[in-house]
């Protein structure tokens, strides 16, 4: 029998040759996004887990790390966002290397802000399916940890700014809010709620120098605040 | 034997390796956790202060600062703006910064109001 089928393919070279071929584009197919990730992304984000940062590294750092991508991002978003990025922090990363002294107050340098590059569709893809894997810190994530339910955007937003103080540094809506930190109004869309969850009950966790100071939040809290945010993804802020 | 020298290598290790670097400079750690609100002349001028409803403190001011102990600092810088009847947008520190490194931001501030 196995002799036939060996037969039958010599017989055809054709259907050898489409076989091969096959087989090499979808290997090639399969390292483009690591290819893409190790080639361009490497120049502004870490894609291995690394020692915690020391302060200076806070401050070189251009991109957020992507070594635990995998517990942390949304793939549709990463999809979506990597052919049409949009600024997440309005002051750049890292803030620090991106103000200048104002009239009122400090600005934002925005001639010293970088672009995100634009990736053409099959790469977004290839990227974003190559980001699924790195899972670093995954012990810190419990799937399920966000219990699915709801809040009033008012209520929401009392949390998140009256009682918790977190709108110093956090956009609840463009063009209102801190600037240093990321824009929070489309957390939701582009973050796990269970990555959500555990970098909120302890950002040292994940990162011991990062500017996120730890609010000691209560379990209810957080999954309030997980709630308010995926509220404030539903919104039509155009 | 040979384990017993293990353990006590460990024992001086582990204990060095739990403390961490060694701490950053004040004007550092000022730097990266306080300028984003109290601005980059420590003037209370920070980029994020458009929005809030109560404004940072001017480090610069002598006469605000002086009004205030080292101890009482200490515990805004630590436990953050609640735990002295101050404002909620200033965040507690204590996960972030070690005593020693508070203690250098306290002294910092000292440099900042010239007081």
């Amino acid at each position: 029998m196995a002799a036939n089928n060996t037969n039958k393919i010599s017989h055809c070279p054709w259907a050898l040759l489409i076989i091969v071929i096959s087989l090499f584009t979808t290997v090639e197919a399969d390292d483009s996004g690591r290819k893409i990730l190790e080639n361009e992304c490497v120049s502004c984000h870490a894609i291995s887990p690394k020692a915690p940062l020391t302060l200076k590294e806070i401050q070189e750092r251009k991109g957020p790390d992507l070594s635990s991508a995998g517990i942390k991002y949304k793939q549709g978003w990463l999809i979506d966002w990597l052919q049409n990025p949009t600024r997440i922090r309005p002051a750049g990363m890292f803030y620090g290397n991106h103000i200048k002294p104002g009239k009122k107050n400090d600005e934002i340098d925005t001639t010293s802000l970088v672009k995100h590059p634009h990736l053409s569709s099959e790469d977004a893809t290839s990227v974003a399916a190559e980001l699924n894997t790195p899972k670093h810190n995954q012990a810190l994530v419990k799937a399920g940890d966000y219990q699915p339910g709801s809040i009033s955007i008012t209520l929401g937003e009392m949390i998140f700014d009256k009682f918790k103080g977190c709108l110093a540094c956090h956009q609840i809506e463009p063009g209102y809010g801190g600037v240093s930190g990321p824009e929070v109004y489309t957390a939701a869309n582009r973050l796990q709620e269970d990555y959500l969850i555990s970098f909120m009950r302890n950002p040292q966790a994940w990162e011991p120098k990062t500017f996120m100071p730890n609010k000691n939040l209560k379990e209810k809290d957080l999954q309030k605040l997980v709630h308010y945010l995926r509220a404030l993804s539903q919104e039509d802020f155009q | 034997m040979k384990s017993s020298f293990l353990i006590m290598i460990c024992s001086i290790l582990l204990p060095l390796a739990a403390a961490g670097a060694s701490p950053s400079s004040a004007k550092d750690n000022y730097k990266t956790f306080c300028v984003q609100c109290h601005g980059m002349e420590g003037n209370g001028k920070g980029i994020n202060v458009v929005d809030m409803s109560t404004q940072p403190r001017d480090h610069t001011d002598a006469k605000e600062m002086s009004s205030r102990t080292d101890k009482e600092l200490t515990k805004v810088i630590t436990e953050g703006g609640q735990s002295i009847n101050k404002s909620v947008l200033m965040p507690p520190w204590k996960a972030t910064l070690s005593d020693e490194e508070i203690k250098g931001l306290v002294n910092y501030l000292h440099q900042l109001c010239k007081c």
